[in-house]
């Protein structure tokens, strides 16, 4: 037997837990975990909460997903939304099907983790003890970071960098633009979720414009030189939407410094730009549950071990998905997914008392640059020195010079692998 | 001790997506794009009726620049003989 035993820890704390509840009020009390499994919770109903919940399950262990929405609304494939090429309740998924697979869902905020005690407290006051506790709660915007951006002005220049409100109010902006109008975009430098994100919707802004609207222009505002997939876009935005899109890179004065909801105004170090209608996709960071779990640095995310995605900063606490500083490996997510099988099995491995092996992590991200172009990029990921890299040799994007059918394919591939992936997290 | 780890095989073997057996590294991805069952028809190709051989045959076909893929090429590469075996292994023994 190992020198700790994370078992007879978990028992002694189940007594103690009794202990406080026979003398806590009974709202406080919380629900009865079956004796003998480990009890893990797992913040945040994502892509990668969703898929732990289920996986931790599935070994074994008592699971309870703590989630505030009711559903949830996936961004992937939401920039066909924005663009009036599929409906929001394609997006949209429930909990049942975590439910039924044995998961405790809770529909609460946790509002406070105490990593002493291993104690997350939800917004009704109830609170819940763990083994060990998975952090997916994805991303918050940090609008400290853009002076003039707040959830106001989002009301008004939409992110729709969660996909929900934000993503109608954008599609709406869009079709009740006049035609002739100019549509800026505002991305910002990394990290930030989703590489490829801005310029795969920037490309079905183009494709929305140019079959609706077509004296209309986009303007993309860049704080970066280069982008996930760049040679791919730009040779396909040259040939599909030529005089149309122009993207304004970071050394020809795209970064934007601040914005004026007022006048519907982004302001660059050369330039303001007025817009018809204005997507203000900004700098970003961990969800804040992440900062008051103190499992997130001064850069505003999470940094992890790379076998097991427990925190650096604060042990029995494991950060997966968007939130997780992992390295090489995008915030993306099939990232998401796939860190969160990794994570399930280290954590239930670690609550036998044994050491989890070294894994290896995949992604592959689709972009739709048009209803029927698909482009994607891959990679593969191991631990080395402490962090996720590249496995040399692997990944990169499609081919440069794909005749049409490679395009279409892999268009039909995107769909199909949002298909796959929902149904495996929430079907 | 003992009975934990009795009950939480029997668990697991209850539940039907997570393999009895610890996935092999890179292996428990591969259900983010191909159903461990079915798989919608004129998407990504299904694998859930291939042979471990078949798999293993493919990937290597793949990683030698043959076969006509769009993605897993550029996957295989990050894998070596042995670890595709291993997870092709794993994903019949999975199903
Ligand atoms: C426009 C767009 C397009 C994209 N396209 C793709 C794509 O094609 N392919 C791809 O792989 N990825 C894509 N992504 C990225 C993908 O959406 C994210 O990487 C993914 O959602 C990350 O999953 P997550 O579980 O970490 O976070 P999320 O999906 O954001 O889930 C986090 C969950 O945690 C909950 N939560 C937050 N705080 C708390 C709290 N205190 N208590 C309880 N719960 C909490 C939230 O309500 C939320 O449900 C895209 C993103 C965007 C914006």
């Amino acid at each position: 037997m190992t020198p700790w035993n994370p078992n007879r820890r978990a028992v002694l704390k189940t007594l103690t837990a009794a202990t406080v509840t026979v003398t806590a009020s009974a709202a406080l009390s919380r629900p009865v975990h079956a004796q003998g499994a480990a009890r893990v919770v797992v913040i945040g109903g994502g892509f990668a909460g969703g898929t732990a919940a289920r996986f931790l399950k599935g070994h074994g262990l008592d699971v309870t997903l703590v989630e505030p929405n009711p559903t949830y609304t996936a961004c992937p494939l939401s920039n066909s939304v924005v663009a009036g090429l599929r409906s929001l309740d394609r997006q949209t998924f429930g909990y049942d099907g975590l439910r039924r697979a044995g998961v405790t869902v809770v529909h609460q905020r946790a509002s406070k983790v105490d990593a002493e005690a291993r104690r997350v407290t939800l917004g009704d006051g109830v609170a819940l003890d763990y083994d060990r506790l998975v952090l997916a709660p994805g991303i918050d915007m940090n609008f400290g970071a853009l002076p003039g951006y707040d959830d106001k002005a989002a009301e008004i220049m939409p992110h729709a960098w969660k996909a929900g409100p934000q993503t109608t109010l954008l599609a709406r902006q869009l079709e009740a633009m006049e035609d002739g109008g100019v549509v800026v975009m505002s991305v910002p430098a990394n990290p930030y979720r989703c590489p490829p994100g801005p310029y795969e919707r920037a490309s079905l802004i183009a494709h929305y414009l140019k079959t609706r609207k077509p004296r209309s222009k986009l303007i993309v505002l860049d704080a970066k030189d280069s982008f996930s997939k760049q040679r791919l876009f730009q040779a396909a935005w040259e040939k599909l939407y030529p005089g149309l899109l122009e993207w304004v890179s970071l050394s020809s004065g795209g970064q934007v410094t601040s914005v004026d909801p007022a006048s519907l105004t982004l302001v660059t170090d050369f330039d303001r730009v007025k817009a018809a209608v204005a997507n203000v996709i900004p700098p970003q960071k961990a969800a804040s549950i992440a900062a008051l779990a103190e499992v997130a640095d001064r850069t505003g995310w999470c940094p992890i071990d790379p076998v097991t995605f427990e925190s650096r900063l604060r042990p029995g606490i494991h950060v997966i998905g968007d939130a997780a500083i992992a390295g090489a490996m995008p915030k993306s997510a099939f990232a998401a997914n796939a860190q969160a099988k990794v994570c399930a099995a280290a954590v239930a491995t670690l609550l036998r008392g044994e050491k989890p092996a070294a894994p290896k992590l995949i992604n592959t991200c689709y972009s739709l640059v048009a209803p029927d172009y698909g482009i994607s990029v891959a990679g593969v990921y191991a631990p080395s020195d402490g962090r996720l890299a590249d496995v040399e040799g692997a990944g990169g994007t499609s081919p440069l010079d794909a005749p049409a059918s490679f395009r279409a394919k892999e268009a039909v591939y995107a769909e199909s692998w949002f298909d796959t992936i929902t149904a495996e997290v929430f079907g | 001790m003992r009975r934990l780890a009795i009950l939480a095989c029997v668990m697991v073997a209850a539940t039907p997506i997570v393999h009895a057996a610890e996935a092999p590294p890179g292996a428990s991805a591969c259900s983010g794009c191909h159903a461990p069952r079915g798989g919608a028809s004129g998407g990504i190709p299904p694998i859930a009726a291939k042979s471990a051989d078949e798999i293993t045959a493919t990937m290597l076909a793949y990683q030698a620049g043959e076969g006509e893929p769009t993605v897993m090429n550029r996957i295989a590469k990050g894998f070596t003989e042995p670890e595709i075996r291993a997870i092709a292994a794993w994903l019949v023994a999975g199903r």
